[in-house]
């Protein structure tokens, strides 16, 4: 061992130099859903606080949008990160590569800065061009769009041209294939329609096919290549169980679209494709979690990235609890009926969000952080028994599971209010929105998500800082290292 | 490896992986040819664009156990019947100040959007309008400067000014009336429509 070890960019790849600065603008945009996010929710309990300025349809856009925009960070940043050990190459675009970078981030900062300053439009294509779209979690003006396919071409050109130089192994074919549906599906997006069943029809395509479908599936590349790293399990077995979750996943998410074609004019027989094949989308979300812990288990939990494996294995708990439990609990029709965009679409959205796709990003940076200080040891016995990275989970987890738990309160009582009772008027609405216990779940939401806002800090604090003083080197503890080789 | 038995060998599952996804692309790929054409405009479940000229009715259909709109005798929108062509400019300028102001972020339509303000699917026949011959008039007003306007229901959240023109919310209160003519399979369920002529 060396005593002068390498770290920061001395210690990595071009693919891993260019991750790093995907990651620290994801992190960013992190904190700016977070801080939008309470903002909108305070709304909710002062609807004076900023009306007329700032206002709540403002904020929940940059909320909503700065998450996709973050997990997509995340993502690329991921990617590039796990290439060039994956295919045993450096990328072949680098130059390229940086350039999607800054032409993504400027574009990122010119749309939110016209959401925030401008806000509207008239009503005229030119406003979607170049304001805001109007779409939820796709409000970015099609001007952005365009930007954003480019960026994305770049990227899968780099991608694919990296694997096809090196070596394919089957993440790495994977992952190419689910790319080219991520950028497709995005496409369905991009075009105007006067015709509103036909607007939310392919808007879905983009919304759903993503998150229960190509998303899953990615990140289901990354868990695999992150139980190789975390605990060295045995590629062979991690790549067979990458197949089974991605015939799982698609076999039931694809036509699991359906659930979100019950009440918008589309034909009936969505409500039977849509509730059976959306309830079995929780499936392989098991499967995942049995795969995640049940190599955990075989490693005995030694890794030489706790934190990595901690924030991966709450990605399992997350995505089966948050998408599967949560998404089954008002997936079948003779639920949904009542429960369609009420509260409890909210409880269930940031449940799956969080629990899916924040931690696996989370988990990707503790991995990039352990190289960037030079692969010290983050398993056991760190410097300061490692205290943030333990608090930041727990706030974080507790604080978003804290909200998912409040919104599902009010949900329930805004469902039996509002639809149940009161037959879905405006007047059902307010007597629901105004309700006692409705009201004490926004209240708590609000404190939890304070909660969950101490816990980001925290973890930014971490990142920065954690193995500063470590000196060990990472290892995995031997018998597991030969079992890996 | 010799010894892993077929059902857990990487090829098996990579396959299978191949063919459950073709398969599924497949069906999704029927059903959307399908689908997009019954919700074309004028089809069958998604009205035509003139539909605006047309009093539109919410009621029970005791075979589909569940309400659906039904369209009425001739009641033009702002009293002046329009063309098929002007029908679907109307509307279609409304959907685009609907697009252009967010309102789906703070409402939801369809079920679909935000959920800090009521859903606007049955909008246009929500008994908070008073009666059918003001709702018009106290739709535009309200959408023009809903701060004033605002009913409250006892509570302070008000809809935000967005500066609406007159002929904005007058072109939204058209394509409202349109989204309230989609069959949408008994969403909202259990609704209490405004009371109109015809209605007993
Ligand atoms: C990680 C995966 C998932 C994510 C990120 C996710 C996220 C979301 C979000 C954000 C919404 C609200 C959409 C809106 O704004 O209108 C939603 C709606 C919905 N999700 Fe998921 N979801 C996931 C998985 C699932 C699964 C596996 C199921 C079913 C088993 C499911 C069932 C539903 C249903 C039925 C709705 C419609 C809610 C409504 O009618 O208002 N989701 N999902
Ligand atoms: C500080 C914590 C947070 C607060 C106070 C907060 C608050 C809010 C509010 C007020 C809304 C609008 C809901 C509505 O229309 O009524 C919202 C929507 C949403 N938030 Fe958060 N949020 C927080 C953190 C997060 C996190 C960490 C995630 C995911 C990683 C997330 C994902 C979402 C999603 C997906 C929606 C759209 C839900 C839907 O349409 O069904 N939020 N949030
Ligand atoms: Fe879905």
């Amino acid at each position: 061992m060396s005593t002068a070890k390498l770290t920061g960019s001395a210690a990595l790849g071009g693919g891993q130099r260019l991750a790093i600065k995907y990651f620290v603008v994801a992190i960013v945009l992190f904190g700016a859903q977070i801080l939008f996010g309470l903002l909108a929710g305070f709304q909710y309990l002062q609807p004076d606080f900023l009306y007329g300025v700032v206002d709540f349809s403002v904020n929940r856009m940059v909320h909503i949008n700065a998450m996709v925009v973050w997990m997509l960070f995340g993502f690329i940043g991921s990617i590039y990160w796990l290439i060039e050990e994956e295919s045993g190459t450096e990328v072949v675009g680098l130059a390229l590569g940086n350039l999607g970078f800054w032409l993504f981030t400027i574009a990122v900062a010119i749309v939110v800065v016209v959401y925030l300053v401008i806000q509207t439009g008239p009503g005229t294509i030119e406003s979607i061009w170049f304001i805001n779209e109007g779409r939820e979690y796709i409000e970015a003006p099609r001007w952005a769009d365009v930007g954003i396919v480019v960026c994305v071409l770049i990227f899968f050109y780099n991608v694919a041209a990296t694997f096809m130089k090196g070596r394919w192994t089957g993440i790495g074919g994977v992952l190419v294939l689910d790319l080219v549906a991520v950028a497709g599906m995005y496409l369905a997006g991009m075009f105007y329609s006067p015709n509103l069943s036909m607007d939310q029809f392919w808007w879905w395509w983009v919304i759903h096919l993503w998150v229960e479908a190509t998303w899953e599936v990615l990140v289901g590349c990354i868990m695999a290549w992150g139980l190789i790293k975390t605990l060295g399990a045995r590629r062979q077995v991690v790549t067979t169980w990458l197949y089974i979750e991605v015939a799982l996943m698609l076999g039931s998410g694809i036509l699991g679209l359906g659930h979100h074609y019950f009440w918008i004019g589309t034909p009936e027989y969505w409500l039977t494709v849509g509730g059976f094949f959306s309830a079995l989308e929780p499936v392989p979300l098991v499967a995942m979690v049995v795969h995640a812990v049940y190599d955990s288990g075989v490693h005995r939990f030694k890794s030489p990235n706790h934190p990595a494996l901690a924030w991966l294995i709450a990605h399992a708990f997350g995505n089966f609890f948050g998408a599967g439990v949560w998404g089954f609990m008002h997936t079948l029709p003779q639920v949904n009926i009542y429960t369609h965009g009420t509260q409890w679409s909210a409880s269930h959205g940031h449940f799956a969000f969080f629990g899916a796709y924040a931690t696996m990003n989370i988990a990707v940076f503790y991995l990039a952080a352990q190289k960037w200080r030079g692969n010290v040891n983050f398993g056991g016995g760190l410097v300061d028994n490692g205290w943030k990275w333990k608090w930041s989970l727990g706030l974080l987890n507790g604080g978003v599971l804290g909200m998912v738990m409040a919104l599902l309160v009010s949900g329930y009582d805004q469902v039996f209010i509002e639809r149940a009772l009161e037959g879905a008027t405006w007047a059902g609405f307010f007597k629901a929105q105004y309700s006692v216990w409705y009201l004490q779940g926004m209240w708590w939401r609000q404190l939890f998500g304070y909660m969950t806002a101490a816990g980001f800090f925290l973890l930014v604090w971490d990142l920065m800082t954690i193995g500063v003083r470590e000196t060990r080197p990472a290892a995995f503890h031997t018998e597991v290292a030969e079992h890996a080789a | 490896m010799s010894n892993v038995p077929w059902w857990a060998s990487e090829d098996f599952w990579r396959k299978t992986a191949i063919w459950v996804t073709a398969g599924m692309a497949v069906v999704l790929i029927v059903l959307t040819f399908d689908t997009v054409k019954v919700i074309t405009a004028g089809h069958s479940r998604v009205p035509a664009y003139e539909v605006i000229n047309k009093r539109i009715y919410y009621r029970m259909n005791t075979k589909r156990q569940f309400q659906e709109p039904v369209i009425g005798e001739d009641a033009p929108l702002f009293g002046k019947m329009l063309s098929p062509e002007e029908a679907q400019a109307m509307v279609s300028h409304g959907k685009m100040t609907l697009q252009a102001r967010n309102c789906a972020s703070c409402h939801t339509i369809l079920g679909n959007g935000a959920y800090y303000a009521p859903d606007l699917t049955k909008a246009w026949l929500d008994p908070a309008w008073a009666g059918e011959g003001a709702r018009e008039m106290l739709m535009v007003k309200f959408l023009m400067d809903p701060t004033t306007n605002a009913r409250g229901y006892g509570g302070k959240r008000r809809m935000p000014n967005l500066h609406l023109t007159e002929e904005e919310a007058k072109a939204v209160v058209a394509f409202l009336k349109w989204t309230s003519a989609i069959d949408t399979s008994g969403f909202p369920r259990n609704f209490t429509p405004i009371l109109q002529e015809g209605d007993l």
